[in-house]
């Protein structure tokens, strides 16, 4: 079943294959957390402008979705790599980790915001009346009336949004970054054992977005909305 | 800020001898996977509702397995596991010239598939069962019910989302990149590269794909609300 002694080998840098590819899946793992915080921030942020009455804001809103979701990652993330610092040059001192990280969140901040409007809008409108009826303000009535059922109804599409981005981590290759896909290239070219090494990543992706869909099923159970269908 | 960009160099003669090679491979590589994709993805999906176990595991361990890989991982396996003796069996040597490009249109098609798949899955569940039974009461085999009352539905019915998933993928196709076929996104990066005006093509890349994929998406929408069926 192939040979995997490579994997014990060292790489001519003082550290075995086995090493390098922990590392690999480390930044992997750290590019997706923080990406993801971006995403969430960003586009719940931008998901709840387009519900709000003001029409520069929905506006707003939707220019953002439509942006990050029609140009592909492999060009945004050029785009923050080549582009930016090359016009904010005082953005030339901030490591590209930093970069891609906000170029795949984003980039999925766009995916997050349609999904946040879909889990505003798909509750009823009497609600948001009752809390401004009530005497709530408009961020009063977000903060306590309808993000609060929102943010539960959407947490399916946000969970596979999550495992997408650990998928879309892998673009990052492009610019170096030392992630998975990068070290099953770099790995794959020096040792001959493309099989192998690319079979561990795959593994590796594999694990991760099982994790992630663990993690959220566990979420999932722990916030449900009691009554609603799915709910105990 | 820096804003000394200069667009001077962008000719026609530029976009003939180095964008227009790659948009037009873009688009071969959109339609051929989609057409491939949606083709082997209905199957797929025929298989997962037939009900019979054999047909069921390994369309689903296929679609399953492909769907949490990431692409480039996935390019990169066909990339490497494609053999070398496939290509030169291609005619006319096309097989040694184009070795990414083909590489690419077999990994698109296999890799959308499962995703079409879903996509097509949901769209046969969405036609009500009854249709089907009326279809076996007036003696319909089960291959003539299918070709004949539940994919036309679901075909229809999924039509914009098959259509999103196209969008997606033409956006995907930048992703070729990884094993250097020649792409809308390759070719903006040589003549970035021959002009010595990097920042200038990414920027024009990025605002073409814009234009393409945002004016398709509002076609799409545009499709939606003409086909939606009132029920």
């Amino acid at each position: 079943m192939g040979d995997w002694s490579f994997f014990l080998r060292d790489t001519g840098g003082g550290e075995t294959y086995l090493h390098w590819m922990m590392t690999a899946w480390g930044w992997t793992l750290a590019v997706a957390a923080l990406a993801l915080i971006v995403a969430l921030l960003v586009g719940s942020i931008m998901g709840i402008l387009r519900t709000t009455p003001s029409k520069a804001l929905v506006a707003m809103g939707n220019a953002w979705t439509e942006i990050f979701r029609n140009v592909p990652l492999l060009v945004q993330i050029f785009l923050w790599y080549h582009v930016i610092p090359s016009i904010f040059t005082s953005l030339r001192a901030v490591p590209s980790f930093v970069l891609v990280v906000f170029a795949i969140g984003f980039f999925t901040s766009a995916r997050i915001s349609e999904q946040v409007r879909a889990g505003i809008q798909s509750l009823p409108r009497g609600q948001r009346y009752a809390g401004l009826a009530m005497g709530l303000t408009l961020p009063q009535t977000y903060r306590y009336v309808l993000l609060p059922m929102a943010y539960r109804i959407i947490i399916p599409p946000l969970t596979s949004e999550s495992m997408n981005i650990i998928k879309n981590t892998s673009v990052a290759f492009a610019v170096s970054i030392a992630e998975l896909t990068m070290f099953a290239m770099q790995a794959q070219e020096e040792t001959s054992r493309g099989v192998e090494v690319y079979l561990a990543v795959t593994l590796a992706y594999f694990v991760s977005a099982f994790a992630i869909n663990r993690i959220a099923h566990f979420v999932e159970g722990r916030v449900q909305v009691p009554g609603m269908i799915g709910g105990k | 800020m820096n804003l000394n960009l200069d667009f001077g160099f962008f000719n026609w003669a530029l976009v003939q001898s180095f964008i227009l090679k790659g948009l037009i491979f873009s688009f071969q590589l959109t339609i051929v996977a989609m057409i491939g994709g949606i083709a082997l993805g209905t199957i797929l999906a025929l298989m997962r509702l037939s009900g019979k176990q054999w047909l069921v595991m390994p369309a689903a361990a296929y679609v399953n397995t492909l769907r949490s890989i990431p692409l480039v991982m996935v390019i990169l396996w066909f990339f490497l596991l494609i053999p070398a003796a496939f290509y030169q069996a291609l005619p006319g040597g096309i097989g040694t010239k184009y070795r990414s490009e083909i590489a690419a249109l077999i990994t698109f098609t296999v890799f959308e598939a499962a995703y079409y798949s879903e996509i097509m899955r949901a769209g046969i569940q969405s036609v009500s069962k009854g249709q089907v039974y009326a279809g076996y009461a007036v003696g319909m085999t089960y291959a003539q019910c299918m070709k004949l009352i539940v994919l036309p539905q679901a075909f229809r019915n999924m039509l914009p989302v098959l259509l999103t998933q196209t969008i997606i993928l033409f956006q995907d196709t930048s992703l070729v990149y990884a094993i250097g076929a020649y792409d809308l996104l390759k070719g903006f990066e040589v003549a970035g590269k021959n002009f010595n005006r990097p920042v200038e093509t990414y920027l024009v890349a990025a605002v073409l794909y814009f234009i393409i994929c945002f004016s398709l998406s509002m076609l799409v929408r545009q499709l939606q609300k003409k086909i939606a069926i009132i029920r």
